[in-house]
């Protein structure tokens, strides 16, 4: 391992410094009151540091993978799992994308924070967080990439349900740990297929089984679908999406760190790394991609009526996810890495901006109630718009290049349905961003007197990371992504993909006619926006009218809360209260009672015997003696 | 008819008699006195077993000895029990004592 010793003491540290960051800070945080960030602070800079360097690493060597097996982890029998680290350059992407935004979050949280309660608690959790999200990326084997994940659902957890006190979040903690569980469920049972096939968790030894075709066909579609269930759950994919929009209730960093920039991408990520087992499976392709786009259109549609700011940005967040998805079941690999990695940027951003938009608002989050901040909050304008841009997929914004390689991705892989849907979202898309946009900054401020005498910028520890993450959310692309289809990135990535789909990009083609069709439904989607919610303000509400059905279907996130609430929680608790009810109150209560009773009566019959008298007990014994010698004498008599 | 037989006879009379004062008679101290005379009718036919029986001589006269040792004991306790009993009921009569019961 000559060579490569300072980026195991990197990787080392990258996981060891947020873990010393949590205890410590658990430890003595309360004591440090009003400086208890200082300490998590410094571990995850350093980390951000460290991961860069995991990343220049992999810049450096994008067509090694270095593995590195610390120390046995798990030994038992045949069973066998080290404590191992991996880095190629798709970990490379997601150091960065991870190291960066947890990084500027810490700083941006000073602000945010300020003052609460619990702020030592919530440096504690983020840097857990961080530790966990690490474990995860850095992974070499399933089981360790497994203890990440369910590190970074605890946190999640912990941080949705950070203000405890409140019923709703602590609901919405619990709703999104439980609907985790399902696909956790999945995803421990796809990794018991994965070692009764194949002996061992460890990705290399996996893959190498996967490509030796020592896995069949059948097996493979199922440990995919296995896979993608609990993937499904982690990134908030339909049906298990509904715990995401609910977690916008933990504080706004957390939303923007958690819930829009890592975790959420660890599904991605977890499909993307199982490449080798997913290409050999065209129907768990298939799967994906189709999750993928039903996902996508659906959050884009509740979206559109969703009132709360931060509700908006998590339903894009899922639309997001859901292109993702489709770019990796289209075998667009690194297309939908590409996008995992812009959209951590310029979503965390939006997530930012929208606490920032919070922050001055008093802790309003309801659209109908902002209006005008424009000049009235200008830095947060600013960037949000940036944000925004790059959301909807703006030329020349990180978004755009990312998404188009997506859409355009389907039509060259010949699924028209699938592009057609995914103008469709992309259309969406771009008018309920831009109602965000011209309901929060544009018009005549709707707010109380009261509140709108104290619309204030944030301070500089909340508006400097925003600005950070606006150069990465508008210049990513034209680094990264250009030229479409053969920019940086997807020279980066093709060592890990290696057997990417290769479509020459020719701007006067089918290339250039597909980017063109999708920037204008983009220009055309903000157009209607503007035109609905700056010029016509009265026709949304006219729209409303003529479509009661449609109009309540998305405000009502299609009933799927509803239909949750009656069928899998109904029945549980149906049965929990059955169980209760009929199994311990009449079954158990009554078996233990029926013995006691049973007792009791023997007891009523035999009392009369107990007469109190000695010598009646003496002929009892008398009597017995008589038989037992009875019995003596005809067993051995003779 | 051996001479065995005799003694075991008078032995089981012993006993019969003994075994009918403890479960009939009402006087308690009667009742020990019986118990008395079934535990010598043991002894006797243990003696007399040892005395015909060849190889067993040892063994039963050393029971016998240990039963007369024993029974010396329970009559030690078994009387103060009674003396107890009289001074808190006033009273011999074992059918009275009968308190504990269903």
């Amino acid at each position: 391992m000559e060579g490569t010793a300072y980026l195991q003491i990197a990787v080392a540290l990258i996981t060891l410094l947020p873990l010393l960051g949590f205890i410590v800070t658990l430890l003595f945080g309360k004591r440090m009151g009003r400086q208890a960030h200082i300490f998590p602070v410094a571990m995850v800079t350093v980390t951000a540091a460290l991961s860069i360097y995991g990343f220049v690493w992999a810049f450096g060597h994008r067509d090694e993978t270095f593995v590195w097996n610390a120390f046995d982890w798990i030994t038992a029998g045949q069973f066998h799992v080290p404590w191992g680290y991996q880095v190629d350059t798709l970990t490379g992407i997601m150091l960065l994308v991870v190291g960066i935004i947890g990084c500027v979050v810490h700083y941006y949280s000073i602000g945010y924070m300020h003052g609460d309660e619990g702020y030592y608690r919530f440096f504690a959790y983020l840097n857990l967080f961080m530790f966990a999200m690490f474990v995860l990326i850095l992974a070499d084997s399933y089981l360790l990439l497994f203890l990440g994940w369910e590190g970074v659902g605890l946190c999640s957890y912990l941080l949705i349900a950070f203000w405890f006190r409140k019923k709703s979040a602590s609901q919405a903690g619990k709703k999104a740990f439980i609907v985790n569980r399902i696909g956790d469920f999945g995803f421990t049972l796809a990794m018991f297929l994965i070692f009764v096939v194949t002996g061992t968790l460890e990705f290399t030894g996996v893959f190498a089984a996967a490509e030796k075709g020592d896995i069949s066909a059948g097996i493979t579609t199922w440990i995919c679908l296995l896979l993608l269930t609990g993937a499904l759950g982690k990134s908030a994919q339909f049906p298990l999406h509904v715990w995401l929009p609910d977690a916008m209730e933990g504080p706004t960093p957390v939303s923007a760190l958690i819930h829009a920039a890592t975790m959420v991408n660890a599904g991605v990520y977890m499909v993307a790394r199982s490449y080798p087992l997913f290409v050999q499976s065209e129907t768990a392709m298939t799967v994906v991609m189709a999750v993928g786009i039903f996902t996508a259109i659906l959050a884009s549609y509740i979206a559109i009526t969703q009132n709360d700011i931060k509700k908006v940005i998590a339903y894009s967040t899922i639309s997001s996810l859901g292109f993702m998805f489709v770019a990796l079941g289209a075998g667009a690999w690194v297309a939908g890495i590409f996008y995992l990695f812009a959209h951590g940027f310029f979503k965390g951003l939006l997530f930012l901006c929208s606490g920032s938009v919070i922050h001055a608002m008093g802790g309003e989050q309801d659209m109908r109630k902002m209006g005008g901040l424009r000049t009235k909050i200008p830095v947060t304008f600013w960037t949000m718009l940036v944000g925004a841009l790059s959301m909807v997929g703006m030329i020349p914004f990180a978004g755009f290049w990312a998404k188009d390689e997506i859409v355009g991705a389907t039509f060259i892989a010949g699924e028209y349905v699938v592009w057609v849907v995914a103008m469709v979202t992309v259309l969406l898309t771009a008018i309920y961003m831009g109602r965000l946009i011209f309901m929060t900054f544009w018009g005549e401020t709707r707010a109380d007197a009261e509140v709108q005498a104290h619309i204030h910028e944030s301070p500089p520890s909340m508006t400097v990371p925003l600005v950070i993450l606006a150069v990465p959310a508008a210049l990513l692309g034209l680094v990264v992504g250009l030229p479409p289809e053969g920019g940086w990135i997807h020279g980066f990535l093709e060592p890990v993909f290696y057997h990417p789909h290769h479509a020459e990009f020719r701007l006067l083609g089918e290339g250039g006619a597909l980017m063109l069709a999708s920037l204008l439904t983009v220009i055309v989607g903000l157009l209607i926006a503007w035109w609905l919610y700056v010029r016509q303000t009265e026709v949304p509400a006219r729209i409303a009218d003529r479509v009661p059905w449609a109009y309540r279907a998305s405000l009502n996130k299609v009933y799927l809360d509803d239909i949750y609430a009656v069928v899998p929680v109904g029945a549980t608790l149906g049965f929990a209260q059955w169980l209760w009810d009929v199994v311990d109150v009449k079954v158990i209560d009554g078996v233990v009672n029926g013995v006691a009773w049973l007792w009791g009566r023997i007891g009523d019959g035999l009392r009369p015997i107990q007469t109190g008298r000695v010598q009646s007990y003496a002929l009892y014994m008398f009597g017995g003696m008589v038989v037992l010698v009875a019995v003596f004498a005809w067993v051995w008599g003779s | 008819m051996n001479a065995l037989f005799w003694w075991l006879l008078v032995a089981f009379l012993l006993f019969s008699i003994g075994a009918f004062g403890v479960l009939a008679r009402r006087n308690v101290i009667l009742v020990v006195m019986s118990l008395e005379l079934m535990l010598n009718a043991v002894n006797l036919a243990l003696v007399a077993t040892a005395n015909f029986r060849a190889g067993a001589e040892g063994a039963g006269v050393l029971f016998a000895l240990f039963i007369i040792v024993i029974a010396a004991a329970e009559v030690a306790i078994g009387l103060a029990i009674v003396i107890a009993n009289y001074r808190n009921r006033r009273t011999v009569q074992v059918d009275t004592y009968d308190e504990l019961k269903g």
